[in-house]
């Protein structure tokens, strides 16, 4: 499985993977909305036209008041939430490990949005035949062998692409080499079961807007014992029923001979 | 097929004479329907985003939190008593049987139309009957709303073949009409459930207060208590509306079955939140536990203590006051756990329902009042039309 490391504690801030997304993608430019908040950050959220997402953060780091950049896309979780959310499949998780959306098959009832821990998921509020949204990790580019085009155009090497297992053993190894760099966590490495995008940091990240509660468990495993119970009920019910029916309705023909058949 | 068209053709001529002789009432709902229908084809060329305030943080708003959740909560009431009447031997609770059905018919039929709204791509909406995805609950939702409809469909058919005389079709029906209860109520059990197995995929985002791994089974019983409640406060206006007898000797039983069901249902959520130890949640102050108290208190403890009492089963107004109060307590348990429970991140757009999101609930609820006064009016619905052999044509 393919994979990103970000690392936030070499991005200086520059956007040009949120430009690189737009050009690669074809992602209409949005227009610069104020907001309460970091200051230099724009847009405030991911949205339709926003795969990845570059937070300023003013935090206190090494003793004096910082610039600390955070990067927000989609996780590409090993057991991701919104694909077996979908009802119909529209998102998959490819062996490449990229998790992608299937266009033709979305019903858009954005089960997807609502499942996903990391608030990913975009839908096109505007549209009279909406489509979810997220990063693809570049599949299209993936497919002929390119590199995505954000781990592409980063200057200083903050996105790098590659198989998962070596980005987590890379991770591990700066963190070792490094340690007063960065909090001592690979972020996605375990949470809701891995991810494939891993990320490091230097200021705590729940200060970077990461939601730090989330369970090691994947979350499709939260939904798999009530799905597997179905079967169960199924059968049970019906033969409860049934038996139930036979032994009333024997007992109500005894008690009820000669009456007149009443409606069914 | 000639008679088929003169059928459709008799329906729709009685339907539009309904309409022309309707009362005051009903035309105001008429017009709410028409305002909200006009919203609904805006949203068809705009999108769902010129229409509502739902944004990316909040994917679902009140037309999930109601017309979906609180709609097949309160169309519960067709399985308890369907079951009741045909499968635990209650008899002579036969008369409450058609109404509940009907309602609960109308419930289904109802939420499918609110998906029409709700659905980004709606006319993919039967892709999960052939794209297949066993592990989402959604998916099993989808076709739980399709199998049940047909099933109500069947239960629902005896009243019409009546209407028109149709002897063989009825008799048909009769054949099958056990079993069909039996798969409803199956049906009935899975889809109430599974709409709380839906939230079972955020632990992260609904509060604690409400996430458990039991969800799914607190969403059935609490379905279980307001389909009982349902059937009393449906047949209570039905009475006052179309000034006819009121069916409290029947009623008062059903009154008499809610406090155990919602006592299984208070010992669940309390012995749940024990467990999980997140008790000291409901004491601190804010929106959360204040909507948690209102639920426990006015939908729960409030109609036990007044249900378990006999005067107060028999008064038709205070059963009717106390089915109420749980009809109350169960929609407001299906907001908090969508919406008033769901803990957004800071950078995220807040959510409140856009005046037309109301409009396009209220056009729903309108076209269940119309449809209803109309099939009440024209069908073998009531006992005292079922049994006078009444048939039209
Ligand atoms: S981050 Fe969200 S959208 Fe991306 S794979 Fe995970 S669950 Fe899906
Ligand atoms: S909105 Fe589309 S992709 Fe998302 S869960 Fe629904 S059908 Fe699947
Ligand atoms: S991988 Fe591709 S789609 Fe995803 S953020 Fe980078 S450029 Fe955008």
């Amino acid at each position: 499985m393919k994979g990103f490391l970000i690392d936030n504690s070499k991005c200086i801030g520059c956007r040009a993977c949120m430009v690189a997304c737009k050009q690669w993608n074809n992602l209409t430019a949005s227009k610069p909305v104020f907001f309460s908040g970091p200051g230099y950050q724009n847009p405030r959220d991911l949205d339709a036209n926003n795969f990845t997402l570059i937070t300023y953060n003013e935090l206190e780091t090494g003793g004096r008041m910082n610039w600390v950049f955070g990067n927000r896309r989609c996780m590409h979780c090993n057991d991701p939430g919104c694909a077996s959310a979908c009802p119909v499949k529209a998102l998959e998780k490819t062996p490449e490990g990229a998790v992608y959306w299937n266009a033709w098959k979305c019903i858009g009832c954005r089960y997807c949005m609502f499942a996903c821990p990391y608030h990913i998921p975009t839908f096109e509020w505007r549209s009279a035949n909406p489509e979810i949204r997220k990063c693809t990790m570049c599949y299209d580019r993936m497919k002929v062998g390119m590199v995505p085009s954000c781990a592409k155009v980063c200057p200083t090497g903050a996105i790098l692409f590659g198989e998962r297992a070596d980005l987590v053993a890379e991770a591990e190894s700066r963190l070792r080499n490094n340690p007063s760099a960065y909090v001592h966590q690979i972020y996605g490495k375990d949470e809701v079961g891995g991810t494939c995008v891993l990320i490091l940091s230097e200021a705590p990240f729940d200060q970077l807007g990461y939601p730090t509660d989330l369970p090691k468990r994947s979350l499709p495993s939260y939904t798999a014992q009530a799905m597997e119970a179905i079967p169960g009920v199924v059968v049970g019910l019906g033969l409860v029923l049934g038996i139930t029916y036979k032994l009333i309705n024997r007992r109500g023909e005894v008690a009820a001979a000669g009456e007149k058949g009443g409606r069914a | 097929m000639n008679q088929l068209k003169a059928i459709v053709i008799a329906l729709v001529r009685e339907f539009i004479q309904f309409l022309r002789t309707s009362s005051v009432f009903l035309r105001i709902m008429m017009l709410i329907f028409v305002a909200g229908f006009a919203t609904i084809l805006y949203r068809y060329l705009f999108g769902i985003g010129a229409i509502s305030n739902l944004n990316d943080a909040y994917p679902w708003g009140l037309w999930i939190s109601f017309d979906v959740l609180c709609g097949v909560a309160l169309a519960a009431g067709g399985f308890t008593t369907a079951g009741a009447v045909h499968i635990f031997g209650g008899k002579k609770y036969e008369p409450l049987a058609r109404p509940a059905i009907l309602t609960a018919f109308l419930g289904y039929l109802l939420v499918i139309g609110a998906l029409w709204v709700d659905l980004g791509r709606p006319w993919k909406i039967w892709h999960p009957m052939v794209l297949w995805q066993p592990h989402s609950v959604m998916f099993e939702v989808g076709w739980c709303v399709m199998l049940y409809t047909i099933v109500l469909a069947i239960e629902f058919s005896p009243a019409f073949f009546e209407k028109f005389g149709l002897e063989k079709a009825r008799n048909a029906v009769r054949s099958f009409y056990v079993p069909g209860v039996i798969a409803g109520m199956i049906l009935s059990t899975l889809h109430q459930s599974s709409l709380g197995s839906l939230f079972l995929i955020v632990p992260h985002k609904l509060s604690p207060i409400w996430w458990t791994p039991i969800l799914p089974l607190m969403f059935f019983v609490s379905a279980v208590a307001v389909g009982l409640a349902m059937v009393i406060f449906e047949s209570t206006i039905a009475a006052k509306a179309f000034k006819r007898e009121s069916e409290i000797h029947l009623l008062k039983d059903f009154g008499r079955a809610i406090p155990w069901v919602l006592m299984v249902y208070l010992v669940m959520k309390i012995g749940d939140l024990v467990a999980r130890q997140q008790v000291m949640l409901l004491f601190e102050m804010n929106g959360m536990a204040v909507a948690f108290w209102i639920e426990l208190l006015v939908g729960i403890l409030l109609p036990i203590a007044i249900l378990t009492q006999r005067d107060a089963r028999e008064d038709g107004r205070i059963l009717f006051g106390a089915a109420s109060c749980v009809i109350l307590g169960v929609v407001l348990n299906r907001f908090n756990v969508s919406m008033i429970g769901m803990r957004s991140q800071a950078w995220q757009t807040p959510y409140f329902p856009h005046l037309l999101e109301f409009l396009v609930t209220a056009c729903v609820i309108a076209a269940g009042i119309i449809i209803y006064a109309y099939v009440v009016k024209h069908f073998p619905i009531w006992h005292e039309a079922a049994h006078s052999g009444h048939s039209a044509e």
